[in-house]
């Protein structure tokens, strides 16, 4: 197994984590950092690429990276926002009990 | 494989793991946070260096700490956080296990195509000059961005009832 083929393992790991706790937790905080997971282990996947890809130099897997982290940021912080507001409209952040749209 | 991506691998995987499994969602996070510098690192041994950095202080310093702040004011005492049914775990992890499972087929029966030689890592002026050059368009659209979820952000989370009155 080269070194690129065990980092790719690693964050095809980190995916399934996080995807297994998106899918299986209930709180709604925890279901975002799910997603934030997965985020991660494709950012993994861009560094480990540019680092054993060719042109290195021209440094496309760094500014994704870096572009998908900024993103990442702004998603989480609307995304925590969203989650206060719909606690204070129905006191809980279970998602099994968050069943309705309005009222 | 050497000996210091093994014990990082083992770190990353330890920190997430726990960060989806513990009952206690405060103690998530802490773990969370151990899993994410973990990530740190395993930039800084790829070579990118800016990468890590940015990692520890956008997903260790602000994103879990975000996180904790809502932890802390969502909290009630209603102990919430099992799921309702032991169904939807267990299929949950299946769904988990069998996308892994096929990732992971799909990565080792690949062939390297690539002769890996070692590359110089990328100096911060590096990058520097390309986010001012070539993507200096991406930059300017990922600021107005971030104002965006700035300010949607505080729309958002903000208190009506006051006004309401």
């Amino acid at each position: 197994m080269s070194s690129l083929q065990s980092y790719l393992i690693l964050s095809s790991l980190l995916f399934s984590i996080g995807l297994a706790g998106a899918l299986t937790r209930r709180n709604a905080i925890l279901v975002l950092i799910g997603i934030e997971l997965m985020l991660n282990a494709a950012n993994l996947n861009f560094i480990a690429f540019w680092r054993y890809g060719p042109n290195p130099e021209a440094l496309t897997g760094i500014m994704f990276t870096i572009f998908s982290i900024s993103i990442a940021a702004a998603e989480a912080a609307v995304g925590l926002s969203i989650i206060l507001a719909a606690y204070r409209h129905s006191r809980t952040t279970n998602l099994d009990q968050m069943n309705s749209l309005k009222g | 494989m050497t000996a210091s991506f093994i014990l990082l691998a083992a770190l990353t995987t330890a920190g997430t793991a726990a960060a989806m499994g513990l009952r206690n969602a405060v103690h998530c996070v802490l773990a969370l946070t151990l899993g994410f510098a973990g990530v740190a690192m395993l930039y800084l041994q790829l070579g990118a260096q800016f990468v890590g950095f940015t990692q520890i202080l956008v997903y260790v310093g602000a994103v879990a700490i975000l996180a904790v702040f809502a932890i802390m004011m969502t909290h009630n005492d209603k102990p919430m956080d099992l799921p309702d049914s032991h169904s939807a775990w267990v299929a949950g992890c299946i769904v988990a296990v069998a996308v892994f499972a096929v990732l992971a087929r799909a990565i080792l029966s690949s062939t390297p195509a690539l002769p890996v030689q070692p590359q110089p890592a990328a100096t911060v002026q590096q990058i520097g000059d390309a986010l001012m050059h070539r993507f200096v368009l991406p930059l300017e659209i990922m600021g107005l961005l971030l104002t965006a979820a700035l300010i949607g952000a505080v729309v958002i989370a903000m208190d009506r009832r006051e006004e309401m009155k």
